[in-house]
């Protein structure tokens, strides 16, 4: 029965448990209040029935007491769910430091990831279980939504900016990956499995895939290629870029901003919006010349130069 | 309600009375009409006349998704029925359905006025809104609209190459008759009260065409300049939305969101003050707690306006941005369940009866309850994540808009008809329309909340057979929906003709629309201007002098 009729989805991530408990209880406050309003319905239906055409019943009169109480009471079960819900949200959005780092590049209509370490799959995501994962995502196009309804996470992919998605997948199995945000003609073949593997599994399938080199070394590739390294080094017309990941920095504008994915993919795009003090705006655009995928391996190269490096970003 | 109303006429066959459908003659008398109620019905069937459209859409989409691979057409048509599906029902269905027409007709009526402020200005509101409804038609028989009702930017700006811009322009020129019908309700009701009939007076459904205006008025130019910019990107490629012209897609969702959050009010509120006139009038009982469900409207109004951002909760927003957006749309949750206690408690030591009206009345409250509880899991962050963009969502706005308004406009239509013809319907039929709607409806919208829970996204021409069954069931619902719209359309047009004459006041109603005007009315409502000295629905002292005819 539960085969050809499921109402459950599997839950196969950390968080999973949480969001379920939470979805239960007010899967309980909606069946409490519905079969309640419902029975009194039905009663009051029943038993104050029309019984003559000229029946003109007596007048009741609403105490404000009762207004109060049905005011009053719907909110504080507003407020005890408002923070329930709130508390796992917050939870579940900040990744534990321990994460490792995947890439997602949406486009229409498939989903090219992106592994630190160098492997690409489209419309396949390969991880190991028990290791939490960050996964940072941009679109080529349009809009879509990263969602694994398993692990109980979605979060959209937006053209021109990065955002991210966190999970730590807890039991090994296959996985359904969806694209959620409405893209155009084959939205519904923008879809994937996701494989949660055991680690040793998941160290023998990174070793045994396509080699390629590792993002940061591509990047650097792209770095030396696209004539960066002769401006970005000590005393060159740009700033040297090492230590300069996840650390504030004061703009010639005056603004202080952490130097971040979208940061960085803005410096190479509009080099002149993130201008530093002392330096001279001679930076080219590269706007139109890099894909998605180039951009994720100079943002990984330079996050490789430190402070703020990642197990697998090297 | 008035003194002018104590003893009531015998009821006149509408032939031998001069009315207002029989005043004048011709085409003409009625395309140039300023009367407010051929106005209504000049709405009435203009909309139905959209609905079917919609409903078509809708039949082929549910027919399609019968089996995984689906059954009738490619995706991209696919595509092209839901947007249709949403832009029909939700611009030229739902938004004007119950103020344009049963506002329309019965504003005036209820308040005591011989019609509503600006009659031209009315007449003008149908042509704009005829104007929008063609040029929708023109992007959808020109190939049509694939973009979503909600137009999500770049797709719709530079991706799509579909009709995007002639469907935006429908909706931006249809926008301008709602911003009129507001302007028109709101100073009719402030300045065209009768003597006597004070605001706590009023009848709830006008409390509740208040507040409809007032969203009216100050949403409606945000959506109408969201398209406009939508197509100026779209034609001239002036980057405001498109990332790769310098734009913000983000930017287009906030507007949108702006004023389609606050239209969900504009479709239900209406729906409210209905059910607040059929409850009543169907159990003979004074409204429980009128200022708290009056204030709840207006509450529900200006709340609404500071919603918008729990649908985009897994945009990126920030997270502080998600948690204030989450306890605001809480706060909306509150004044709704104020009504429904009310209601239900209206019903409390009642007569009541069974009539057809109060079916669909009974019928709204069960499922704007199950659609306003299941709000609370797309309000509650840690849930909408998940459950965000899945078919829960279809399921629950669908409560609200068919499960909420089309019940209560259903409810309205069936219980002014015989005021606005003249004529009754043949009862029975429509109770078992009531019936096979409510069955129907459930039946079609309770497994999509399984399915969406299950992580099945909306919007999927295709989908993992593991949903088969799930979408069967619903498909099989959509089947008895269209049965129980179909009956409804059958007997009322029929009745026009060959429905028994209706009495002043078939159900023994309260109101000047039922107790001071004749049925149908004559063009200028009221033989005798009435006066107001009591409440609304106070079925109290009039024992013995209430007429069941």
């Amino acid at each position: 029965m539960a085969a050809i009729f499921p109402i459950q989805p599997p839950a196969a991530s950390t968080i999973a448990g949480g969001v379920d408990q939470l979805y239960y209880f007010l899967t309980g406050i909606t069946l409490f209040f519905t079969v309640l309003i419902f029975s009194i319905i039905f009663y009051f239906m029943i038993k104050y029935r029309r019984r003559s055409p000229d029946e003109i019943p007596p007048e009741t009169h609403a105490p404000l007491a009762l207004e109060l109480a049905w005011t009053l009471i719907p909110s504080a079960i507003c407020v005890v769910i408002f923070f329930w819900a709130s508390y796992l949200y917050v939870r579940n959005s900040r990744p534990p430091a321990s994460s490792t780092e995947i890439f997602v590049i949406g486009k229409q209509w498939m989903w090219h990831i992106q592994h630190p370490e160098g492997p690409r799959e489209i419309n396949e995501l390969h991880v190991p279980v028990n290791q939490p994962i960050q996964v940072t995502m941009t679109s080529q196009d349009v809009i879509h939504g990263f969602y694994i309804p398993a692990f109980r996470i979605k979060k959209d992919v937006l053209p021109g900016r990065y955002t991210s998605i966190w999970f730590e997948a807890d039991k090994v199995g296959t996985y359904h990956l969806y694209c959620t945000e409405y893209c155009g003609t084959n939205h519904s073949h923008m879809i994937g499995w996701v494989y949660v593997m055991s680690q040793s599994d998941y160290a023998a399938w990174l070793a045994g895939g396509e080699q390629n080199e590792s993002m940061s070394k591509a990047g650097e590739h792209l770095f030396s290629v696209l004539g960066c390294s002769g401006c970005h080094v000590a005393g060159g017309d740009g700033p040297p870029l090492a230590g300069m990941y996840g650390q504030s920095q004061k703009f010639a504008d005056g603004s202080t901003h952490v130097v971040d994915d979208t940061l960085i993919r803005q410096a190479i795009i509009q080099p002149d919006s993130v201008q530093l003090p002392n330096y001279k705006n001679v930076m080219p655009t590269f706007k139109g010349q890099l894909d998605e995928e180039q951009m994720l391996q100079l943002i990984a190269y330079v996050k490789s130069l430190g402070p703020e490096e990642r197990k697998n970003g090297q | 309600m008035s003194t002018a109303t104590l003893d009531l006429p015998p009821a006149v066959p509408a032939e031998s009375r001069v009315t207002y459908l029989n005043a004048t003659y011709g085409i003409k008398s009625w395309l140039l009409t300023k009367d407010h109620k051929r106005i209504g019905l000049l709405y009435l069937a203009t909309i139905t006349i959209m609905f079917m459209f919609g409903g078509l859409a809708a039949f082929f989409m549910r027919l399609h998704l019968i089996e995984p691979q689906g059954a009738l057409v490619e995706p991209e048509t696919y595509n092209k029925l839901f947007t249709i599906h949403g832009i029909i029902m939700v611009f030229f269905f739902l938004v004007p359905s119950i103020p344009a027409t049963l506002g329309n007709f019965c504003i005036p009526l209820m308040i005591g006025a011989r019609d509503v402020a600006f009659p031209k200005l009315n007449l003008l509101s149908w042509y704009v809104f005829v104007t929008g409804c063609l040029l929708a038609l023109v992007a959808i028989f020109s190939g049509g609209v694939d973009t979503g009702w909600t137009f999500y930017t770049p797709y719709s700006s530079t991706y799509s190459h579909t009709a995007v811009t002639w469907m935006a322009m429908g909706i931006f020129i249809a926008g301008f008759s709602s911003i009129l019908t507001g302007l028109n309700f709101v100073v009719t009701i402030h300045k065209m009260r009768a003597p006597g009939m004070t605001w706590f007076r009023l009848p709830l459904f006008i409390w509740a065409m208040y507040a409809t205006s007032i969203i009216f008025i100050l949403g409606t130019p945000v959506i109408a300049i969201t398209l406009f910019l939508l197509a100026l990107e779209r034609t001239l490629h002036v980057g405001i939305f498109d990332p790769a012209l310098g734009g913000d897609p983000l930017l287009f969702q906030h507007m949108f969101w702006f004023y389609s959050h606050p239209a969900v009010y504009i479709m239900i509120l209406p729906g409210m003050g209905v059910v607040s006139e059929l409850i009543t009038a169907f159990s003979r009982k004074k409204i429980f707690g009128y200022s708290f469900v009056a204030f709840s409207s207006i509450a529900i109004a200006v709340i609404s306006f500071i919603v918008w951002g729990h649908h985009m909760f897994v945009t990126g927003q920030s997270i502080y941005a998600g948690l204030i957006f989450s306890v605001l749309s809480f706060l909306v949750a509150i004044p709704s369940a104020v009504k429904v206690f009310n209601w239900t408690a209206t019903l409390y030591k009642g007569s009541i009866s069974y009539d057809a009206p109060m079916l669909y009345a009974l019928g709204f409250i069960g499922l704007f309850t199950m659609g306003g509880l299941t709000g609370l899991f797309l309000a509650s962050l840690a849930t909408d994540v998940h459950l965000n963009g899945t078919y829960f969502v279809v399921a629950h706005f669908h409560y609200i808009m068919v499960g909420g308004a089309v019940m209560a406009y259903l409810g309205g239509i069936h219980f002014w008809w015989p005021k606005i013809t003249g004529r009754m319907y043949p009862d029975l039929w429509a109770r078992i329309a009531a019936a096979l709607i409510f069955l129907g409806f459930n039946l079609t919208f309770f497994p999509q909340f399984v399915m969406g829970y299950m992580g099945m996204p909306r919007r999927y021409a295709v989908y993992p057979a593991e949903f088969q069954v799930l979408n069967v069931l619903s498909s099989a619902g959509a089947s008895i929906l269209a049965v129980g719209y179909a009956i409804p359309l059958i007997y009322l047009f029929w009745s026009m003709r060959y429905g028994p004459i209706a009495p002043q006041n078939p159900w023994g109603a309260k109101g000047l629309e039922w107790e001071a005007a004749p049925t149908p009315p004559p063009t200028e409502n009221f033989d005798v201007m009435p006066v107001v000295t009591e409440d609304a629905y106070n079925y109290q002292p009039l024992k013995g002098a209430h007429h069941s005819v």
